[in-house]
């Protein structure tokens, strides 16, 4: 009995334990990236463009700019795509549909996101033999639409069903109690849903290095190659240069803290209204 | 409806960010990256309205992406060959900017002097034969250096590479076996090593990685105070890569230079000559659509020859003999 | 509600059209087809993405067929290309990642769903997920400039020294290469365990724990015997979707991998994987057989990451309460 109740105590230690150390490498990668970044980050690395090779200075504004830019395009391209067919997942499709199309989101999702880039080259850059934003964007798209359509779809069936019957009985066809009402219901939800998918394409540098490829200078319009984080960081880390480095950690930590504003906002979002999904 | 506005106005400001600046995209070549970032900053201080964006991706991305039609010029260390001069849409033209040297680069703990090394030794190395720092063959030529019996690692391209092009160049002048084993192109099949990405990945595996040697352009070694040893060259000199010898290796080359200017100089003759060292190009259309564009590269090539040579000094990069220099002028006016 | 306008004629004697026209005229059908098309963009996208990496693969395929998966020679110069180096360097550090994070990713969700309050369990988990949050290309940051140095300093030599016996520890120690790789996608896959895991936990219905508990088992008993079994598909499904996650890593990987196309038996050893050798060349693919070798391994870890997480899916579809998990 003893030995029985040793081990009880021992394995559940070591599941803390377990835990512990998987939370702490948050922590430690968190720790290591504002340590390094922070001091880094300066007003230049805001506002400058960078400095010729192996000069020190300049900063990465246009990799700022241009990451911005990609969200947008991926926002007003995909986040639509996906919103609109969640509703139909939710409001209007057919069992055996919407099963295959669900199956088919969730497994899109799962694609490396290189194997999208490969897609998008061969859609757009090749087509119009020009790396742009927009093809970027359009990867990044690609990427956001199965994310949002998930979880468009997700708060949408969590808006309780009484509210869909109020609105019918109340005369309303489908089309308007659906936008006037459930889809107000389950905003919140979708929202958040929303801002995760798009913050964690934000990161993605695979897809960008033969889309938007890069730039040493601003980017004019939306049509040619353009700088952006995630490929500056890959391209100044495995440089030689220290000031490379340098601007690689603070970039780093604008990223890292991009994905953690958008997860924590998202939390809160959700949380006054209790949703059980998150 | 106020911040619908204010979005729209924020996408459009976006939008039309960088308008009325002609940009001008190339890409190829790491080799030369350190100059050509620098001759474009300077070109775009003259021409505030020009902007080139160079993307150094590796000479065999310069070729590629021209091909592809994705850039308006590229830029390599090897020259392209009649096949792939084939499948280019219009002709392209070759355009020498520098010349520069591969320098066999290390981090040996231990060991600050400067190594020499002889043709042998480098194949070895590089065919995972030589396996140790203090090999003989590695030894002799370095009497009273302290090597430690350390496992060498040996750190390669992993990209298409025209560094790699002089690197095997020369090792398949001056080593049967490595001509026969391994060739000499962009991209080879390595024995041994680790694969980086860039002269820039190349020495940053160096820098960091104790006991590794790997093989880049001069700046880069120069830049990163990194160690670089001496070659043996056909003379049986040891000599070490700087503007005399590189210059030293294109004084044969620069009397006979052929038309399309594509030429290799690597184990040149001379007793003062770098044997690895190289001219590199920048490869243009000579149907550019755009006449901005057009405009802008030829006056760049011209600038890149008069005041631009100026500044290859100071990045440990030897300026084009004169002799070419002229000829390549005459050249421009077939860019159309 | 059939509107008032219509109620003579041909059109008032057929009640499937009236029926049709109503909708029609209360927006009903328009919205279900505006929905319906964005939802079928899925599979648009989908069947789209196979046709492009099925036609711009095809000279590969053609030239050669089933010998471009046993063939190890990478060589664009002598056109042959074989992808076998790179399924191997997949497959291997995607297997040895998960070695090291489910066991790691298992006990944390045990604790967190059986022993931790629920306050904290959910806090701890929200800050665990979070680690899926971190872009690839930040882990790749990390490795280079801390995990290899540790690697190459502490962690290989100390191996050689213990195990240096065994051929899987032989050899040069570079710091990057096939372990450290394997150690970067544990800790990238290491959420994903714990976060399916804990749900797989949490579905299982409390009276598996009770029955257990009150013929006298303590509380690990209980948990190890009765709980984790029942919950063992969903377990089984976490680890598979991590892997099909593993398999498709790009960015950390060719940081610390070496990007050295060979098979070594050595894990210390530098390796390639598919994702990576993609990432390197797709730009510089000058000859069409090369871009069109690059397209086929882009297929292959497409095809990969396709079935495992089919799978994974499936598995996770059957036990856990929310149905599919967002990941």
């Amino acid at each position: 009995m003893i030995w029985r109740r040793l081990v009880n105590t021992f394995m559940f230690a070591l599941t803390a334990f377990c835990t512990l150390v998987t939370v702490s490498v948050l922590f430690f990668i968190l720790g290591y990236l504002v340590y390094h970044g922070w001091r880094s980050l300066n007003w230049d690395f805001f506002t400058k463009l960078p400095a010729p090779v192996g000069e020190s200075g300049g900063g990465l504004a246009n990799a700022i700019v241009g990451t911005g830019k990609l969200l947008v395009i991926t926002v007003l391209l995909g986040v639509p795509v996906g919103f609109i067919g969640g509703v139909y997942l939710a409001e209007f499709g057919g069992a055996a549909f919407c099963s295959v199309v669900r199956y088919t989101a969730d497994l899109l999702n799962g694609v490396p996101s290189i194997v999208i880039g490969i897609l998008a080259y061969a859609l757009v850059v090749m087509r119009a033999r020009q790396f742009s934003t927009f093809a970027g964007g359009f990867a990044l798209s690609l990427m956001v639409i199965p994310i949002t359509l998930r979880s468009t779809e997700q708060f949408l069936r969590a808006v309780p069903q009484t509210l869909r019957e109020g609105a019918l009985a109340l005369g309303a066809s489908k089309w308007k109690a659906v936008l006037t009402v459930i889809i107000p219901a389950a905003m919140r939800g979708i929202l958040t849903g929303t801002i995760l998918g798009v913050a964690r394409v934000a990161g993605e540098t695979a897809p960008l290095l033969f889309t938007a490829f890069s730039n040493r200078y601003w980017s004019p319009g939306w049509f040619q190659p353009t700088a952006s984080l995630p490929v500056m960081v890959f391209t100044y880390a495995i440089s030689p240069y220290e000031d490379w480095h340098r601007q690689a950690w603070a970039a780093g930590l604008v990223l890292l803290s991009m994905m953690l504003v958008a997860n924590v906002a998202a939390r809160l979002i959700l949380s006054p209204k209790g949703a059980q999904h998150a | 409806m106020r911040s619908t506005l204010t979005i729209a106005l924020l996408l459009l400001a976006l939008a039309v960010s960088g308008f009325g600046q002609t940009l001008i995209n190339g890409a190829g070549a790491t080799f030369p990256y350190p100059i050509y970032s620098k001759w474009f900053d300077e070109f775009h201080k003259l021409h505030a309205d020009v902007q080139i964006n160079y993307q150094s991706i590796g000479s065999g991305g310069g070729i590629r992406q021209l091909e592809a039609g994705t850039v308006d010029f590229g830029a390599s260390d090897q020259p392209m060959n009649d096949e792939q001069l084939k499948k280019q849409k219009t002709a392209v033209l070759h355009f020498p900017t520098v010349l520069g040297g591969v320098v066999p680069t290390y981090n040996v703990p231990g060991v600050t002097a400067e190594l020499s090394f002889t043709q042998e030794a480098l194949a070895g190395i590089f065919l995972g034969t030589v396996k140790r720092w203090n090999d003989p063959a590695i030894a002799k030529p370095n009497p009273g250096v302290k090597l430690p019996a350390e496992d060498i690692v040996v750190v390669h391209r992993s990209d298409g590479s025209g560094t790699t092009f002089i690197w095997t160049d020369f090792l398949s002048k001056v080593s049967p076996e490595w001509h026969s084993k391994v060739g000499s192109s962009t991209s080879v099949q390595w024995p041994v090593g680790l694969g980086a990405k860039g002269n820039e990945g190349v020495s940053g595996l160096v820098k960091q990685t104790p006991n590794s040697v790997g093989y880049v352009e001069l700046i880069y070694a120069v830049n990163n105070h990194m160690d670089y040893g001496r070659v043996r060259n056909s003379s049986g000199a040891f000599v070490k890569a700087d503007l005399a010898s590189v210059t030293a290796a294109a004084a044969g080359a620069a009397a006979s230079m052929p038309d399309d200017f594509r030429v290799s100089i690597t184990n040149a003759p001379g007793k003062a000559a770098y044997p690895i060292a190289s001219f590199t190009w920048l490869l243009v259309p000579t149907k550019i659509e755009d006449a901005t564009k057009r405009k802008n590269l030829v006056e760049f090539l011209h600038w890149m020859l008069g005041p631009g040579q100026k500044m290859t000094e100071a990045l440990s990069y030897a300026p084009l003999p004169k002799s070419v220099v002229s000829k390549e002028m005459k050249a421009i006016s077939r860019v159309q | 509600m059939a509107s008032s306008a219509v109620t003579a004629g041909p059109v008032a004697g057929n009640p499937r059209l009236r029926e049709f026209l109503r909708r029609l005229r209360a927006g009903d059908l328009v919205a279900h087809a505006i929905t319906f098309t964005f939802a079928a963009s899925i599979l648009l996208i989908t069947v789209l993405l196979v046709m492009e990496l099925w036609v711009n693969s095809a000279l590969s395929r053609a030239k050669f067929g089933w010998s471009f998966f046993t063939g190890s020679t990478w060589d664009p110069v002598a056109g042959q290309f074989g992808a076998l180096p790179f399924i191997y360097g997949t497959l291997i550090t995607s297997f040895l990642g998960l070695l090291i994070s489910v066991p790691l990713g298992l006990g944390a969700a045990i604790f967190l769903s059986e022993m931790a309050p629920p306050r904290i369990s959910d806090s701890l988990t929200f800050v665990i997920e979070l680690l899926a949050a971190v872009p690839s290309v930040i882990y790749g940051l990390l490795g280079v400039f801390v995990l290899v140095p540790i690697m190459r300093e502490v962690v290989e030599p100390g191996l050689v020294k213990t195990l240096g016996y065994l051929p899987l520890f032989r050899g040069p120690i570079y710091g990057v290469g096939v372990l450290t790789s394997s150690v970067v996608l544990a800790i990238m896959i290491l959420p994903f365990i714990v976060s399916i895991s804990r749900e797989a936990l949490m579905a299982v219905p409390r009276e598996q724990r009770e029955a257990a508990l009150a013929v006298g088992a303590t509380r690990w008993e209980s948990t190890w015997q009765a709980v984790v079994p029942f919950a063992r598909l969903g377990i089984i499904g976490s680890v598979f979707l991590a892997l099909a996650r593993a398999l498709g890593e790009t960015m950390a990987v060719t940081m610390v991998i070496g990007n050295d196309p060979r098979i070594n038996a050595s894990l210390l050893a530098p390796g390639y994987s598919i994702a990576a050798v993609i990432a390197n060349e797709f730009t510089e693919a000058t000859a069409d057989l090369h871009l069109s070798a690059l397209v086929e391994l882009g297929l292959v870890l497409f095809l990969l990451t396709m079935v495992i997480n089919g799978f994974a899916r499936l598995l996770i579809l059957s036990t856990t309460r929310k149905g599919t998990a967002q990941s």
